[in-house]
């Protein structure tokens, strides 16, 4: 059953429609003024001015792989970052390390370890399933490039992008 | 030099002057004044990357237009479909010929063609921009286009009928149709909007503002119903039709529609400024000894570099008035809704038909009462 909506009664001035558009085009002016005197907040110039001091620790960018204090890139290839991460952008070709180094007793290394980045949903998933605290999303988000091998984080690349990370738990540092 | 040879040669030299050199220059910085005062308007900055304050964005967007693909859509009329562009150009170009744009340069006038139907002429070839769009909406083979093709037709023999109208009161009180005289008129009487200048105390010239102001709205409100302006931009309304006449077209034969758009209301602008707002004729307050404080008449008419000075203020001042009527343009583009279409229908036919008609017989009686 259709509905009738009543419609409210304007009265003359209203019928003439005037003062509205006069009303609408000061409320615009007023705008216009307002951003020529610079008093309007407008959107930040991305390239130039950037959030990136403000940005706060649990923001999530991109994947990185961290060095603790002593300069030891922590993965230790178990996989489960690469297992667990939902668009599978993660590929790790394990490698041994030889006996007689200093932390043989690791025995893995990751040989290759490659991010996707056009994959990579920045879910954090791998950051949370690593046993080795050694996957840490940073807080980078500008991630470009031109074609799509451009876009694959490789190993040096992700540990450039992470850096070395301090207050972390070494575990293999002890003699046992 | 031979009169005839250095008629031919100035009128060329005033032609190319003041398409490419002004007009052109000025659709593609309208363009860009469109983009950044809408944006101001609404809270944001607009276009700002190219150039200083985004100042070389309209070389860009030509740049940008220029090497897109020239594309024919399989199934339209191909003929009228490459006309169309021209003929939404063209016109809105031709119209400029009549317009006075300054007083005179080295003893040359300031005007393409200064012939006595002036403004017959202007309405003559104005309303031809309707078969620009017309045709474009015809012959895409389409229907949206087509719906706008349509709209726009009816749209502009319904305001065509104002806008005629509206003048009429200007020349029962000049007699003339020939622009130059109606700005020489408005120099020695005062502009068309406010004719009491300069006759304070006379209550027929104050009477008579009333029917000049109503003229000049209605007038300028058939403008932007004729240039397709929003309010009346239900040729090509986006939310309605896709993009209206032009939804088939791209690369350069787009750009052409849309630089066509700004040209009309650049044309547009020039004949309300012509006729109402006292075409390039700016009073300067002066003082010296011999007169005390009186307002100064400049123009090229004086000898020597001041003449010069003179007729390059004049061009000056008249861009600058139809600049300021652009601003105008932009500023009730972006702060008034679309008419509903039977809304629109019923504003012109309803509205502004009878008080254009009704504005004439006051007009003319006010201007048999006025003391010779």
């Amino acid at each position: 059953m259709a509905i009738t909506v009543s419609r409210p009664k304007l009265n003359w001035s209203e019928r003439l429609y005037l003062p509205a558009i006069l009303g609408g085009m000061a409320i615009t002016f007023g705008h216009l003024k307002n951003m020529l005197l610079g008093r309007t907040k407008v959107t930040m110039q991305y390239p130039e001015q950037k959030w990136d001091s403000q940005m706060p620790d649990h923001y999530r960018g991109a994947p990185a792989l961290v060095k603790d204090e002593g300069g030891r890139v922590r993965c230790v290839a178990c996989q489960l970052c690469e297992f667990i991460c939902p668009p599978r952008a993660i590929r790790i070709v394990p490698g041994e390390i030889p006996l007689g180094e200093r932390f043989a007793k690791v025995e893995k290394y990751p040989e290759k370890f490659d991010i996707d980045m056009i994959r990579c949903i920045y879910c954090g998933m791998c950051e949370e399933v690593c046993p080795e605290q050694a996957i840490f999303l940073r807080k980078d988000y500008a991630i470009t490039g031109y074609t799509r091998a451009e876009m694959v984080h490789d190993k040096e690349k992700l540990i450039e992008i992470g850096g070395v990370m301090h207050g972390l738990v070494l575990k293999w540092n002890e003699k046992k | 030099m031979n009169p005839t040879l250095f008629l031919i040669f100035t009128s060329l030299l005033k032609i190319v002057g003041i398409v490419f050199v002004v007009i052109l220059p000025m659709v593609s910085y309208s363009v860009y004044a469109e983009r950044r005062v809408s944006a101001l308007i609404q809270d944001r900055l607009g276009p700002n990357r190219v150039g200083p304050a985004g100042l070389f964005q309209p070389i860009a967007d030509a740049m940008k237009f220029i090497l897109k693909e020239d594309f024919t859509p399989a199934n339209v009329n191909k003929f009228y479909y490459w006309l169309a562009p021209c003929l939404a150009m063209v016109p809105a170009l031709m119209t400029i010929a009549v317009v006075p744009f300054g007083s005179t340069l080295f003893g040359v006038p300031m005007v393409i063609a200064d012939i006595n139907v002036g403004v017959l002429y202007v309405f003559a070839i104005a309303s031809l921009g309707v078969y620009g769009i017309v045709i474009a909406g015809w012959s895409s083979n389409s229907k949206y286009p087509f719906l706008g093709g349509v709209r726009s037709s009816s749209q502009m023999i319904s305001y065509e009928l104002s806008l005629g109208l509206a003048v009429i009161p200007i020349f029962l009180l000049v007699g003339q149709l020939r622009l130059t005289d109606i700005v020489r008129y408005q120099i020695e009487n005062g502009w068309m909007i406010a004719p009491f200048v300069g006759h304070w105390t006379d209550g027929w010239k104050w009477l008579l503002a009333i029917p000049m102001s109503i003229s000049f709205v209605v007038f300028t409100i058939a403008i932007f119903a004729e240039t397709n302006r929003l309010p009346f931009d239900l040729p090509e309304a986006e939310t309605e039709l896709v993009g209206g006449y032009h939804t088939e077209y791209g690369s350069m034969k787009f750009a052409l529609f849309f630089l066509g758009e700004y040209a009309a209301m650049i044309t547009g602008s020039a004949i309300i400024v012509t006729l109402f707002l006292g075409g390039w004729h700016l009073p300067v307050p002066w003082w010296n000894h011999a007169h005390g404080f009186h307002w100064l008449l400049i123009d090229g008419s004086l000898g020597g570099w001041r003449g010069v000075i003179g007729g390059l203020f004049n061009i000056f001042v008249f861009f600058g008035k139809v600049s300021v009527l652009l601003l105008f343009f932009i500023w009730v583009r972006w702060t008034l809704p679309r008419f509903r279409y039977d809304q629109l229908m019923r504003l012109g036919w309803v509205f502004f038909f009878e008080i254009a008609l009704v504005n004439i017989f006051l007009a003319a009686i006010i201007i048999a009462c006025l003391p010779q």
